[in-house]
């Protein structure tokens, strides 16, 4: 074991992971984030807790995974470089595994033109790569960037995203790989919808011997409505959803969407539950975590998880 | 080049409508060839000026210059005579060229016409680029002569990120995705493997981050 992460543990002993992402109030509602973390409890082996999610302003994720926690969660922080200078990043890697959060998810994040503050400055300092290796030699060399040695290293389990649907598609697995070597302990893609895609990602990816050096989550999103679907197909950068999903979608009525929708979601985690070289799911109901616990065990898979 | 385009006529009279007399000086470089602040430019802003002053009832004085070069002391002498004799100074130079005029022209107040926008190309008639954000440390030799710095809107130094959509990049449509450039230029030299590479963090001391540059070479000095 690289670090005291209760994920690494699961990962390692070869359970289906399951992850789920948990996004922070706007605002500073302690009671909110806990009911939504409440309803997440028992079912999934850590929470992704979202950093200022497509740029909208939120509670910081370093302090909603240290209130998490305290209700018995597993958090992973999920960091971007969108926000923080190398300076920031790594205070606030110190400062998360201080107060006992034990996995991070390294990402460049979602321009700042896309949230409420179109108007700020884009740091960028480092990109999620650097980030990566930034954390592993902080854990593994006890250093920081510049070589300066530290005293407590931070032992984090490192993690990646990874959209296998972004272009160029050529260049999807290399750039898996190049996290991959600079770190990255486990990868969550980004929400997979085009499975025949994602099998050849995998195939490709495992013809690399990566799943050798890292565990892959695949990323799950149940879709409310129809007009969700269209949305994220039309809308949201790097998704690949087949018009195949949204006319199923739309041939049920609108009070069956939801039902549908989820229906989809437990198909597709029965389908990476046997997938060569997918080590668990990672789910992200947006603003419908209180889902989880139903797409899991019509999944079958809540009752495994419960502590 | 420099590229630069023209304030709102409204935003310029805000500024120097308190004054009676105004000299309005264009620069013949950079800002000329990006059809922002050359002598044609210089001519059409003037004329635009007396207009608008004339629809108020107001006549103020306005005259015209250009300056070959508005961020070189050699050329900014030749407005020597005419600008003592107006209460201020309009100036279609880039950001450089109204501080130049300012630090020579020193009890005057110099009123930028301009936003200064970025160093770029003119890539086609009428369609400027940018493409160098000056960060003092070029990589462009390992990129493809494609700079991530500029060209990706996230400064991914080894992009790109999930957002890349048929060489657009997920800001806006309208930007081609630098790494999308930088791939298949390196894929068409046969250099796709110097992308393989882990790039380190940039030393950004180099760029404005180290604070404002300067560089001095004796060499050069009389």
């Amino acid at each position: 074991m690289k670090t005291e992460s209760h994920l690494e543990k699961v990962l390692k002993a070869g359970q289906f992971a399951v992850t789920a992402e948990c996004g922070p109030p706007k605002g500073s509602d302690v009671e909110a984030l806990k009911e939504k973390g409440k309803s997440l409890l028992g079912v999934i082996d850590a929470v992704n807790v979202t950093d200022n999610q497509t740029a909208i302003v939120r509670m910081s994720s370093v302090a909603a995974c240290s209130i998490l926690k305290s209700i018995g969660h597993e958090p992973i922080l999920q960091m971007v470089t969108r926000d923080r200078n190398r300076i920031a990043l790594q205070s606030d890697i110190f400062g998360a595994y201080a107060m006992g959060i034990r996995n991070i998810l390294c990402l460049t994040g979602d321009h700042q033109t896309f949230g409420n503050q179109k108007a700020a400055i884009g740091v960028f300092d480092l990109d999620s790569i650097q980030l990566l290796k930034t954390v592993k030699d902080m854990r593994d060399e006890e250093k920081i960037i510049g070589g300066e040695s530290i005293q407590v290293a931070p032992r984090m389990f490192i993690g990646a995203a990874a959209n296998p649907f972004a272009d160029p598609v050529e260049w999807r697995v290399v750039r898996m790989a190049k996290k991959i070597n600079a770190g990255a302990d486990f990868i969550q893609t980004q929400c997979i919808f085009n499975m025949e895609r994602f099998e050849k990602f995998m195939a490709q990816a495992i013809d690399m011997g990566l799943t050798e050096k890292t565990y892959i989550l695949a990323g799950v999103t149940p879709f409310k409505s129809v007009g969700m679907a269209k949305y994220m197909a039309d809308k949201v950068a790097g998704m690949d959803i087949p018009d195949e999903l949204i006319r199923r979608m739309a041939g049920v009525p609108k009070d069956k969407q939801a039902e549908e929708g989820i229906r989809i979601s437990v198909e597709f985690i029965q389908r990476f539950r046997e997938m060569k070289g997918v080590s668990g799911i990672h789910l992200m109901a947006i603003e419908w975590e209180h889902k989880v616990p139903e797409i899991l065990e019509l999944a079958g898979l809540k009752s495994s998880r419960a502590n | 080049m420099i590229v630069a385009t023209l304030k709102e006529i409204d935003e310029i009279r805000k500024m120097i409508d308190r004054y009676d007399s105004v000299l309005v000086v264009g620069c013949d470089s950079c800002v000329a060839e990006c059809a922002a602040g050359g002598s044609r430019e210089t001519m059409l802003l003037t004329a635009a000026l007396k207009l608008s002053y004339l629809k108020d009832h107001k006549n103020p004085t306005i005259t015209e210059a250009v300056l070959d070069r508005q961020c070189v002391d050699d050329f900014i002498d030749q407005i020597a005579d005419q600008a003592p004799e107006h209460d201020a100074i309009l100036s279609l130079g880039c950001g450089a060229g109204v501080q130049a005029l300012a630090r020579v022209y020193r009890d005057k107040p110099i009123i930028p016409a301009l936003n200064t926008l970025f160093i770029g190309e003119t890539v086609s008639r009428g369609v400027w680029q940018e493409n160098c954000l000056g960060c003092g440390n070029c990589k462009l030799g390992y990129f493809g002569a494609v700079c991530p710095v500029t060209r990706c809107s996230k400064k991914l130094m080894n992009g790109p990120c999930g957002g890349s959509k048929g060489g657009r990049c997920e800001v806006n449509p309208e930007i081609a995705c630098g790494w999308d450039m930088i791939i298949r230029r390196l894929d068409a030299l046969g250099e796709l493997d110097r992308l393989t590479e882990y790039v380190p963090p940039c030393d950004w001391s180099t760029s404005h981050s180290g604070g404002p540059r300067k560089v001095i070479r004796e060499d050069q000095q009389p």
